[in-house]
């Protein structure tokens, strides 16, 4: 058996939406206590709307994979609805993680909502 | 496919899958029986007994057949640990990057009231024998150091070790899982009292090992039943196993010279290669390591994703990052060595076989700067050290 689900392989290898916002509105960075791995998410809001999102990621394949889905999951969403994003949507959108890599989805959903604090402390917008 | 992952576990060789089935065929009988089936196999046994001895310069009597390296690590230091105690003598002295094999088996010791010394490594990953010799008191009765470490692959000064360890009569043990067929050992010349080895690290099958114990060493049994192995280890014994590693450990010495001339030439073209990766390094001291043994560190990314990428571009290999560890700590020897948590996670080990060439080693060299040069272009690590606000540990 293979370590990862097709899915998580598939993002893993050709990840999705990996890169920078020059000008974003939000930007999360959180680290893994676990494992030391680390994941950056960069929202660019308009409207209420998340019109595009970017993601850099120190970590393993999960987190890669997991940083990946979650970006595609979020993007052009309204952000009520992003901030009820749960790692457990992550990681059931990638087929599965294996137990012990439950936590790199962790990483996912609270990259994302440290870039909606940012957010809101930015332009005082309360979501 | 190039499988660099030989530290971990080897291929068997030709001639040990053709001893091993011919015996599961020809000498199914147990050893212990007196009928000529029996006997038979008492005969296979015995001459791999021989074979192996004198592969490390042993008698036959002095060679335990176990069930692989961990169990032979268990029970050296369990025999010399319960015979110092018998001289209340508690107190034992390893080093901090052995296997767990052996550190699991002194955290048990603690537990019944031994006290460890575990030495530094220092940063070159090679225990100084000064430094054991100032570590030995009174009530000191084992010293376990490893004779070549599994992940780094350094090669420990053990002959002088096991000199200091003699002068001062404390027994002397070590795991030579790593190094057994594959450097020269004499347990006479090196001055060792018990020695661990298992046959799957050197062409061999797996399950299947052996502890040597010099003569009037007591031994503890760890497995309690018959008289197999003269009352040391219980157990019917697995005689197509054993004489197959016999096999593959005399193939393994009567070609160790042009091997290690072999895989040296390989290991340092790949090593060389690799530093020209930026802000890279080897781990382990360059000229004491294992012929087949190369480890890295590239900062500013994870080995995780680094090793599923190489197995996608068909190389595999190891890695000491915390994610490829079930636990999620990053090897404990990459920390013995003084890599912090940052740069042990992008660490790669490739312990590479007689069957590399030096095509091979060019497509790993020129894989591995793709992979690591891909990982890095969205590592916000990298980006910070790129950026000037981290500032880069290699
Ligand atoms: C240094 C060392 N000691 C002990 C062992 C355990 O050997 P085995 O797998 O035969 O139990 C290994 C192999 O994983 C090893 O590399
Ligand atoms: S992020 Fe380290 S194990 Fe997944």
């Amino acid at each position: 058996m293979a370590l990862y689900s097709e899915k998580v392989m598939d993002h893993f290898r050709n990840p999705r939406n990996v890169g920078v916002i020059e000008d974003a509105n939000g930007i999360g960075e959180v680290g893994n206590a676990k494992c030391g791995d680390i994941m950056k998410m960069y929202l660019k809001i308009e409207d209420g709307i998340v019109v595009d999102v970017k993601f850099e990621t120190f970590g393993c394949g999960s987190a890669i994979a997991s940083s990946s889905m979650a970006t595609e999951l979020i993007k052009g969403q309204p952000v009520s609805e992003v901030k009820k994003l749960t790692n457990k949507a992550v990681a059931e959108a990638l087929d599965g993680l294996p137990d012990y890599k439950m936590h790199c989805s962790v990483l996912a959903e609270e990259a994302i909502q440290a870039a909606l604090e940012d957010y809101e402390k930015r332009t005082g917008i309360k979501i | 496919m190039i499988y660099a992952d030989n530290a971990a576990t080897t291929k068997m060789s030709e001639a040990a899958i053709h001893t091993m089935t011919e015996l599961l065929q020809d000498a199914w009988g147990n050893p212990s029986s007196l009928y000529t089936h029996g006997q038979k196999a008492k005969e296979v046994l015995e001459k791999a007994r021989e074979d192996v001895a004198a592969a490390i310069g042993a008698e036959p009597r002095e060679i335990i057949f176990t069930s692989g390296g961990s169990e032979a690590d268990n029970q050296a230091i369990r025999s010399a640990a319960e015979s110092g105690r018998r001289k209340g003598k508690t107190h034992i002295i390893s080093s901090a990057f052995e296997h767990h094999a052996v550190l699991h088996t002194l955290e048990r010791l603690k537990k019944e009231g031994f006290e460890v010394t575990l030495l530094d490594v220092h940063e070159n990953g090679l225990i100084r024998p000064e430094e054991v010799e100032a570590a030995i008191r009174e009530d000191t009765c084992l010293v376990t150091i490893m004779t070549a470490n599994n992940e780094i692959g350094t090669i420990e000064p053990i002959r002088e070790i096991g000199a200091v360890c003699r002068a001062k009569g404390v027994l002397f043990h070590t795991d030579a899982v790593q190094a057994v067929g594959h450097i020269p050992l004499n347990v006479k010349e090196d001055n060792i009292d018990l020695l661990s080895a298992s046959a799957h690290k050197f062409h061999g099958p797996k399950g299947v090992g052996f502890l040597y114990v010099r003569k009037g060493v007591p031994v503890t049994n760890l497995i309690e039943g018959g008289a197999q192995e003269r009352g040391r280890r219980a157990g019917t014994e697995n005689v197509p196993g054993i004489a197959a590693m016999a096999t593959a450990l005399k193939e393994a010495i009567a070609h160790m010279p042009e091997n290690t001339t072999k895989l040296t030439a390989l290991r340092d073209r790949l090593i060389d290669g690799l530093l020209q990766i930026p802000h890279s390094a080897l781990n382990g001291d360059r000229a004491q390591r294992l012929p087949g043994n190369v480890n890295f560190c590239f900062e500013g990314i994870e080995g995780e994703s680094l090793l599923l990428l190489l197995d996608d571009k068909g190389i595999q290999a190891s890695s000491g990052s915390a994610c490829t560890s079930g636990s999620l700590d990053p090897s404990h020897v990459l920390l013995a060595i003084g890599r912090v948590h940052d740069v042990a996670h992008g660490s790669l080990r490739l312990s590479i076989g007689e069957d590399l060439t030096e095509e091979d080693a060019d497509y790993i060299i020129r894989s591995v700067g793709e992979v690591v040069t891909y990982l890095r272009g969205f590592s916000p690590i990298w980006r910070d050290l790129m950026a000037g606000k981290k500032e880069f540990i290699l």
